[in-house]
């Protein structure tokens, strides 16, 4: 069975100044789908670089990334924009929710671009997933009306819009309070049990606890790619443990 | 995504930012109000002096017996007695290809009585041909006819001055008789009025008969000589070459030898129209220099505003590409906004420079006439400065890098 995400002996150069900076020094990954994935690692250690050549936002310098079957490098600016629409989404640290626009609006944003679903359809399948974040009857609601817990949960919804096989979170609770981190990080879990796939980079141990598999990074490599047995759930301690062990 | 949902986000953005908007359509409003403006008082001016020229007739061509000195006593213009009504037919008949209508012209002033009132004023004998030739109406009452002129009955038609000193203000003149020089003639129609030409005469004091009437008992002539002719050409382009008929077939009814002078002259309005025309020429350069300075100005503006935007939104920009806007979906965005921007701000300035145009001509005294082309002209011409001045800003976004645009702090 082929892998949802399959990248293979991936580096990511930067040229600055004399001295060439390997963010990713050959690296290989490979998540099936359903999979709730941590990428770990102190800053600097390629984690978002990592996360931002798997959402298709950067290009790697060397290596082959398969997404979903289709071969991600190589693409034009065109068809990058359109696999990013179609096949995944995006939740960031700091929202990034438009501005004096509705979360209503929002939402609907990638079949805008999709343009799949016709006005009405559109508008019901936003207020449905709005309804599903737990935000029903806020959809005429701005950000700045909303709380950032809130946010991130439109943010969300507006990931799930086109129904892409794969999420992608950078840092999601970065810019949270612990309350507003622990409904988010619930939501994504329920999402994990849905079936829907998520690759997460964070740094704190217990959100990364609520993924059931952690992938520490550091210099550019993957230190320790471990799984949870049996679908038993790390604590935050032992979380802890397994970063501290791949650094050592 | 559709053109229409991209229309929609940019009107949207930019209802987000009234103020800004509006000071960014402001300088292309102003740039159309002038050009505008330009156009209505250009235009309005144009037309009042082609109006007064085209008063005097229609491709008009005036001839004329030349003057003759009769020993030490010079004779005005048209007071040669080598013309006649026969001349005039002979031109109308040989050259019909190059004429619409000619009319002899005999003239005589008499004294009119109508009742009780009088009034001294000029009758001018003429063909039917003149109504074309002249651009006189007829609204009340009717023109004399073709058959009236050949057996020279007794029938006018009256200007409106003539009218207002001979009647009553209620009462119809068509059918009453009047009285010139003592001889009954029926009035049968009343002329529109022209108000007075380019020389402030009054071309409404006057009545027209046939000029076989005038000639027979007005004037009682043994002559059958006629003052001048009034030719209306097919067109002034034909000019040149209708002159050179003209001579050739009057020299030859005139029976002069090739030693001897022509008898008569002509006149036309073709250097008026040329000065008009240099006018109007002179008059829409200065418009289109003023129109591509404001309107430069005016999309600079917008371009400036535009780039700023650009960099102001582009965590947006970053975000719209990261969820799937394509590169060509941005740019049509900002391209979109910047339209927007530049065509409000242009039917702003369209409006805005109508009732402007229509404010100055009521303070100055001076005609105004927009027309509806020069009007979605300036209108066109605010979108395509939007076009053309949004694009470069537009295509900068759209060449933005999701990621860097993610990460502008």
């Amino acid at each position: 069975m082929s892998h949802l995400i399959d990248i293979r002996d991936m580096y990511k150069v930067y040229e600055i100044g004399a001295e060439p900076v390997h963010a990713l020094d050959g690296v290989s990954l490979a998540v099936d789908e359903g999979e709730f994935v941590a990428i770990m690692g102190s800053s600097g250690s390629g984690k978002s670089t990592m996360l931002n050549i798997l959402g298709c936002l950067d290009v790697p310098t060397r290596g082959s990334y398969l997404l979903d079957g289709i071969e991600v490098a190589a693409r034009t600016r065109k068809e990058l924009a359109h696999i990013r629409n179609r096949k995944l989404g995006f939740v960031f640290q700091n929202f990034n929710l438009l501005p004096r626009t509705s979360a209503l609006e929002n939402v609907e944003l990638p079949d805008l671009y999709m343009g799949r679903l016709g006005h009405r359809a559109r508008r019901e399948r936003a207020l449905s997933l709005l309804a599903r974040v737990g935000l029903a009857g806020r959809e005429d609601h701005t950000p700045a009306q909303l709380s950032g817990g809130q946010q991130q949960r439109v943010a969300i919804a507006r990931a799930l819009m086109n129904n892409p096989p794969v999420v992608f979170a950078d840092e999601p609770t970065g810019n949270l309070d612990t309350k507003s981190s622990i409904e988010v990080m619930k939501l994504f879990s329920e999402l994990s049990h849905e079936g829907i796939t998520i690759v997460m980079v964070t740094h704190e141990d217990d959100i990364a606890a609520y993924a059931r598999r952690h992938v520490v990074m550091r210099d550019g490599r993957i230190m320790r790619d471990d799984r949870d047995d049996g679908g038993v759930l790390k604590t935050q301690d032992e979380v802890a443990r397994l970063v501290k062990e791949a650094l050592a | 995504m559709n053109p229409l949902a991209i229309f929609r986000v940019s009107l949207k953005t930019l209802g987000r930012n009234p103020v800004r908007s509006f000071l960014s359509c402001l300088g292309i409003g102003i740039g159309i109000v002038a050009v505008i403006l330009a156009m209505a008082i250009g235009q309005g001016a144009k037309t009042m002096m082609v109006k007064e020229i085209s008063s005097l007739g229609d491709n008009l061509m005036m001839v004329f017996p030349e003057r003759r000195n009769h020993g030490p006593v010079s004779g005005g213009m048209g007071q040669g007695q080598t013309m006649t009504a026969g001349d005039a037919e002979a031109v109308k008949r040989e050259l019909a290809g190059l004429v619409k209508g000619v009319s002899p012209q005999v003239r005589t002033t008499v004294q009119m009585m109508y009742g009780a009132k009088n009034w001294a004023g000029n009758v001018q004998g003429v063909s039917t041909d003149i109504l074309q030739i002249s651009n006189w109406d007829v609204p009340v009452g009717r023109f004399f006819t073709d058959e009236e002129t050949r057996r020279a009955a007794r029938v006018c038609a009256i200007g409106t001055t003539v009218r207002a000193n001979l009647f009553a203000d209620e009462e119809d003149p068509v059918g009453k008789t009047i009285r010139l020089k003592n001889i009954t003639f029926k009035v049968v129609g009343v002329l529109g009025s022209k108000g007075a030409n380019n020389w402030g005469q009054d071309q409404d004091d006057v009545i027209l008969a046939p000029y076989t009437s005038v000639q027979r008992y007005l004037q009682r002539s043994k002559f059958n000589n006629i003052n001048m002719m009034n030719i209306s050409l097919v067109s002034m382009a034909d000019l040149d070459e209708a002159k050179r008929e003209l001579g050739a077939l009057l020299r030859q009814r005139h029976h002069l030898a090739d030693y001897q002078d022509n008898d008569f002259e002509t006149r036309d309005t073709t250097e008026l129209m040329n000065t008009i025309g240099s006018v109007t020429g002179i008059v829409g350069v200065l418009l289109l220099v003023f129109s591509v300075i404001t309107l430069v100005v005016g999309g600079i503006g917008i371009m400036n505003i535009m780039l700023v935007s650009v960099t102001e939104r582009i965590r947006e920009i970053g975000l719209r590409m990261a969820i799937g806007a394509t590169p060509a979906n941005i740019l049509v965005q900002f391209v979109f906004e910047a339209i927007v921007l530049a065509t409000v701000g242009g039917a702003a300035g369209v409006l805005a420079g109508i009732g402007a145009s229509h404010l100055v001509g009521g303070l100055a005294g001076w005609p105004v006439l927009i027309e509806p082309a020069s009007a979605a002209y300036a209108f066109l011409i605010s979108t395509v400065v939007g076009l053309f001045f949004g694009f470069y800003p537009a295509w900068r976004a759209s060449r933005l890098n999701p990621i860097d645009c993610l990460r502008y702090e």
